[in-house]
């Protein structure tokens, strides 16, 4: 594998080919904020936290650091203007579905987010689908998926499967930004409910 | 709907997993929803987690897990069927059936849906029962056609 040499944040920085912008960021001590990213897991771009400007070939574009390829002369700006308000906008929708996440209180400092810029619809998911991949990548066992599509996206325990294996790993918990007892809660209500729970009210 | 009838429709795609939607919309095209029953079946023989089946029936609107009517109706409440009157049909036809929109009867005899165009707007008030266009319907010919479903 070859070595690239990239800018990021006027800084020269090392990676090797096959690395992300945000590993050789990472790797070069420069800070990018994430929420759904996991070493041990794909790349997901689902939060959009990570977002960076990127200048390749004399165009400049946005595009998240965790799914982006590092390139040879490839450059990189992790903070502007743009990306503030990027990523302050991702967090006051955030904040509307889960307003006391864990995860998201220092980035909403840092950022200058407004608590109540969107009415609150707490369901306490952001849908980073860390809990739902980690089971499925690492795991193996795909004992909670996410069900249902659009605004009524949600996870969802399997039952059988979570009564076979949950109670014995439960390292999804401790993964989840915004509150680990929201996956412990939708477990047990899983287990203990008689219907599968994803058999809800029918769509109006 | 039986065990059987769904392995055939599973060995019509041979099995395959990648077929899983098509197989899903046809066992959902025969029996207009589907069971959690018919959904474990599929996971078995395509040897797939129950729950990644679950998954992708809950994800398309095409799909319901829910009991679903013999019979299915779907009300225009387009702009042109609108003002021609899709008010009072729709209001007639839960009378006659006795469900609200997004509901299904006891007997599963009838479902019961609105949309909001159907492209037909020239003939409204459309009202769609099982694929089927009913042009230009008064309430009172809604209710005589109604009658006609078993
Ligand atoms: S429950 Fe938590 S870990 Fe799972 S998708 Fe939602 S926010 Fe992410």
């Amino acid at each position: 594998m070859g070595e690239v040499t990239l800018t990021i944040d006027n800084k020269e920085v090392k990676a090797e080919e096959g690395m992300t912008v945000l590993e050789a960021a990472r790797s070069a001590g420069i800070k990018i904020p994430t929420l759904c990213h996991h070493e041990k897991l794909e790349p997901y771009t689902a939060c959009r936290i990570c977002m960076v400007e990127v200048e390749s070939r004399g165009r400049s574009e946005l595009d998240t650091s965790c799914s982006r390829p590092v390139k040879d002369n490839m450059v990189v700006r992790t903070q502007s203007e743009e990306l503030t308000e990027i990523r302050r906008t991702l967090l006051e929708l955030m904040l509307s579905h889960a307003p006391d996440a864990r995860e998201l209180q220092e980035l909403v400092e840092e950022y200058g987010a407004n608590r109540n810029r969107f009415a609150k619809e707490p369901s306490f998911c952001i849908h980073c689908g860390l809990c739902v991949r980690y089971c499925a990548e690492v795991k193996k066992k795909n004992a909670v998926v996410f069900v249902k599509s659009g605004v009524r996206r949600e996870i969802s325990f399997n039952k059988e499967i979570a009564s076979r294996e949950c109670w014995k790993c439960r390292e999804c918990f401790e993964l989840c930004p915004t509150e680990a007892l929201q996956t412990a809660y939708l477990l047990t209500e899983a287990l203990t409910s008689d219907s599968s729970s994803f058999e809800l009210e029918p769509d109006a | 709907m039986d065990n059987d009838k769904i392995g055939q429709i599973i060995d019509k795609y041979q099995g395959e997993a990648s077929s899983l939607i098509q197989i899903l919309l046809d066992i959902q095209h025969e029996n207009h929803w589907l069971p959690r029953s018919a959904l474990e079946v599929v996971s078995k023989k395509l040897n797939l987690p129950l729950s990644k089946v679950q998954q992708t029936a809950t994800f398309y609107k095409a799909f319901s897990v829910v009991p679903i009517g013999r019979h299915e109706i779907h009300v225009c409440k387009g702009t042109a069927c609108h003002v021609n009157g899709a008010q009072d049909l729709l209001e007639e036809v839960e009378e006659v059936t006795g469900i609200k929109p997004g509901e299904t009867d006891p007997d599963a005899k009838f479902s019961l849906k609105t949309v909001n165009c159907l492209g037909r707007c020239g003939l409204g008030p459309v009202i769609e029962i099982d694929g089927k266009t009913h042009a230009r319907m008064s309430p009172a010919e809604i209710s005589d056609a109604l009658k006609k479903y078993e």
